[in-house]
């Protein structure tokens, strides 16, 4: 137990007198909550809407006063040629262009009907389909305002099936809420992993790894020694950033803080031996960072961190059972916004509880003293 | 010159060497491309909703239907109370529950109105608001269905064009960033450490007493980075063309001159970082803090610049990535040319020059 005790001591020092590695552990989270949180969004806002008005009459204008009355469209400038507008999607300065065609007055009078072009460039497919979807939606509410004018006798007594909505959790539907807590994870992740990854490496690097071998430490007591202190300074971590997560962005805790911390040592557990079995694999650091990066950017892509897991193929659904990053998110936003408590998560408990064993087993079986 | 490529060669040598890295380094951009195109969508696919339906008549059995063969969403499970839709989504299986009011088909009989609610679990509000109206937009059509040919007064109907990538594909938005990631990483994180690790082993002063000059010795260690950046840029295209169907509009010429000039500020950026770190370690902190993390959330590789705040829209403008990345998007999908390229082009040879100049002053003051 005292020969644990003083690598943990060992490790501390190295932390805390090493000027490079306390603001990233601190400073870190800071600036990833207040800049990532903003910057991770799919809402889209801000579009720039360039319109091709070849009718200059009362309806087009009022038309296009619909698309500057949403919160969603930025109207950049107007044109009267095809070709104008085509050059301001090549340009890059707008990313739709409604084209109003000529005589779109009289034929919404006379024929009752007309057509309207909207040119989206759609190089991001998901955000071209939200701007046609708001863009039906203002078309939809210009056509009822048309119909109300010209008052369609006979459209009240067909049978009306009236939807509504309901947003759980997150009634706002604020960003931030679904992203803090994920963001958390990912931020504990980092900093966990490179740590730990690069620490028996640096050791082995620096030629220290041979004192500590001649040593009379076991091999669990060097493991464990490795692995406390930075478990310390993972949950430091998370209850930095939950702190911030609530005072800044009040993001709701619904569930127990205890379930999350629960899961939490477990999650942070498991990291460290991914890191060390990392640490303990590579020869240079060089190599250790760089299949830390390879893992953490396939876990955080897969992670439904940033898109839904359930939109993947299912081949690619599998892979997503291991891993861990996928639980600890899921985790994180069952609990802290719909107030899950151990007993809804067991099924992920049990995965990281497996996790933390065998990742951790092949880092120990993994060290050799000799190397 | 002999001296120079000797060195150089000795570097090839030292990474050639390292066969874990070199297997990353091919890998990565190859195993990210594969996953963007085949795994990693925005798109809303097979979503686990619950029905409440207190009704169980003809109609409600109608729009169920309608639901869920529209393709996007799986029934996970039938409700039978209220009561029952708190612990559905406490356990996080289902994303929504679609309630029918009691006695549907009769009220939409008599009162020719009846009412369906759609309960979303919008702690991920994006996917929550692309649901209710996926649904809303089902059972409005249903309701078209209702009048039976009626003609209605539809005024004005629009014809949409998606330019440059008409099915959507959203491949098309993430290779341009993937290329980003990885020229990044190799040609800086990769050149800031393999200096750093001179430095930290004690080797670099071995090199400042070979007779090479100072600038041969950074110009060599950079030359195998530059090489491998650029194979790597080139898979990443080829991949991108010939399995995900990517067209490249534009001149392939144009398009590599870029990465080129994209590679050098890169890796002028790294060896500027080799020559203020001092261990590895926080080379590695300071090219992933200041650089990745920053390139990943404000280039537009994943979220779009114009929906951020304005503080960070300002910030965008450092980052290289950014204006790079629009370079990409318009040689490959627009197909334009450099005259409505210069100004990204611009950018990125000014922030070459800046840091190319700002390391060799550095560089200057440590040798002296």
């Amino acid at each position: 137990m005292r020969k644990i005790l003083y690598i943990v001591r060992k490790e501390y020092l190295q932390v805390f007198r090493n000027k490079s590695m306390l603001p990233t552990i601190f400073l870190m989270p800071l600036v990833q909550l207040l800049v990532l949180v903003n910057a991770a969004t799919f809402d889209i806002k801000n579009i720039n809407l360039f319109v091709v008005d070849r009718d200059h009459s009362v309806y087009s204008r009022d038309l296009v006063r619909h698309y500057k009355a949403t919160k969603y469209f930025v109207l950049t400038g107007y044109g009267d040629t095809y070709q104008q507008g085509i050059d301001q999607l090549q340009k890059g300065s707008a990313d739709v262009v409604l084209c109003i065609p000529p005589h779109f007055e009289r034929d919404v009078y006379k024929q009752n009907t007309t057509k309207i072009q909207l040119l989206v460039n759609a190089i991001d497919g998901a955000s071209a389909g939200v701007i046609n979807a708001y863009s039906a939606g203002i078309i939809q509410s210009f056509n009822a305002n048309i119909m109300t004018e010209f008052a369609a006798p006979g459209l009240q007594s067909v049978p009306l099936i009236n939807v509504t909505q309901s947003y759980w959790f997150n009634p706002e539907l604020d960003y931030r809420t679904y992203m803090v807590p994920g963001i958390l994870v990912l931020l504990v992740t980092m900093v966990i992993l490179s740590l730990t990854s690069l620490n028996i490496v640096r050791e082995k690097e620096l030629g220290t790894i041979e004192q500590l071998n001649v040593s009379p430490i076991k091999k669990y007591q060097f493991i464990i020694g490795k692995i406390f202190p930075f478990w310390t300074l993972g949950m430091v971590n998370l209850v930095f950033g939950l702190i911030i997560a609530k005072g800044l962005y009040h993001v709701p805790i619904v569930g127990s803080l205890g379930t999350i911390f629960l899961f939490a040592s477990l999650y942070i557990l498991t990291l460290q031996g991914i890191g060390l079995f990392v640490s303990t694999r590579s020869e240079t650091q060089q190599q250790a960072m760089f299949i830390n990066w390879f893992f953490n950017t396939l876990f955080m892509l897969t992670a439904g961190l940033y898109t839904p897991i359930e939109s993947m193929p299912q081949w690619a659904q599998t892979v997503t059972y291991f891993n861990p990053i996928r639980y600890f998110v899921e985790v994180m936003r069952m609990v802290m916004l719909k107030g899950a408590g151990v007993y809804e998560i067991r099924v992920q408990l049990l995965c990281i509880f497996t996790f933390a064993v065998v990742m951790n087993s092949l880092a120990v079986w993994s060290y050799r003293k000799r190397a | 010159m002999k001296r120079f490529f000797g060195f150089v060669v000795k570097e090839f040598y030292h990474i050639s060497r390292d066969r874990r890295t070199l297997l990353i380094l091919f890998g990565i951009p190859v195993i990210q491309i594969l996953f963007f195109g085949f795994a990693i969508t925005n798109e809303l696919k097979n979503v686990r909703i619950a029905i409440l339906d207190q009704s169980k008549d003809v109609v409600t059995d109608r729009i169920t239907d309608k639901i869920l063969s529209s393709g996007y969403f799986i029934l996970e499970k039938n409700l039978q109370t209220n009561d029952q839709v708190w612990q559905t989504f406490k356990e996080g299986k289902v994303r929504a529950v679609v309630c029918f009011q009691p006695q549907f088909a009769k009220h939409l009989e008599s009162d020719k109105k009846a009412s369906v609610q759609i309960i979303a679990d919008a702690s991920d509000p994006n996917t929550a608001n692309m649901i209710t109206t996926y649904i809303s937009a089902i059972v409005s059509s249903y309701s078209t269905e209702l009048l039976n040919g009626q003609q209605i007064p539809y005024a004005i109907s629009t014809q949409v064009r998606m330019f440059y990538n008409p099915d959507l594909k959203g491949i098309f938005m993430f290779v341009p960033g993937v290329m980003v990631l990885i020229l990044m990483m190799v040609s800086t994180t990769l050149t800031s450490i393999s200096i750093t690790r001179e430095k930290e082993m004690g080797t670099m002063e071995v090199l400042m007493v070979s007779p090479l000059n100072a600038l041969s010795v950074i110009v060599g260690k950079v030359t195998p980075y530059l090489f491998l950046s650029l194979i790597n840029c080139a898979s990443i295209v080829l991949l991108s063309v010939y399995v995900f169907g990517m067209p490249i509009q534009g001149s392939i010429v144009l398009l590599f001159a870029e990465a080129a000039l994209f590679i050098f500020a890169a890796l002028a950026i790294g060896i500027y970082i080799s020559t203020i770190a001092n261990s590895q370690q926080s080379a590695m902190l300071i090219s992933n803090l200041g650089l990745n993390l920053p390139t990943i959330m404000l280039s537009g590789y994943m979220f779009p610049v114009s929906s951020m705040p304005l503080p960070l829209r300002w910030l965008s403008n450092v980052v290289p990535a950014r204006w790079f990345i629009t370079i990409v998007k318009g040689i490959m999908l627009k197909g334009v040319g450099i005259e409505y390229l210069w100004k990204e082009t611009l950018v990125l040879i000014f922030m070459a020059v800046f840091f190319t100049f700002l390391s060799v002053r550095n560089y200057k003051v440590r040798m002296e």
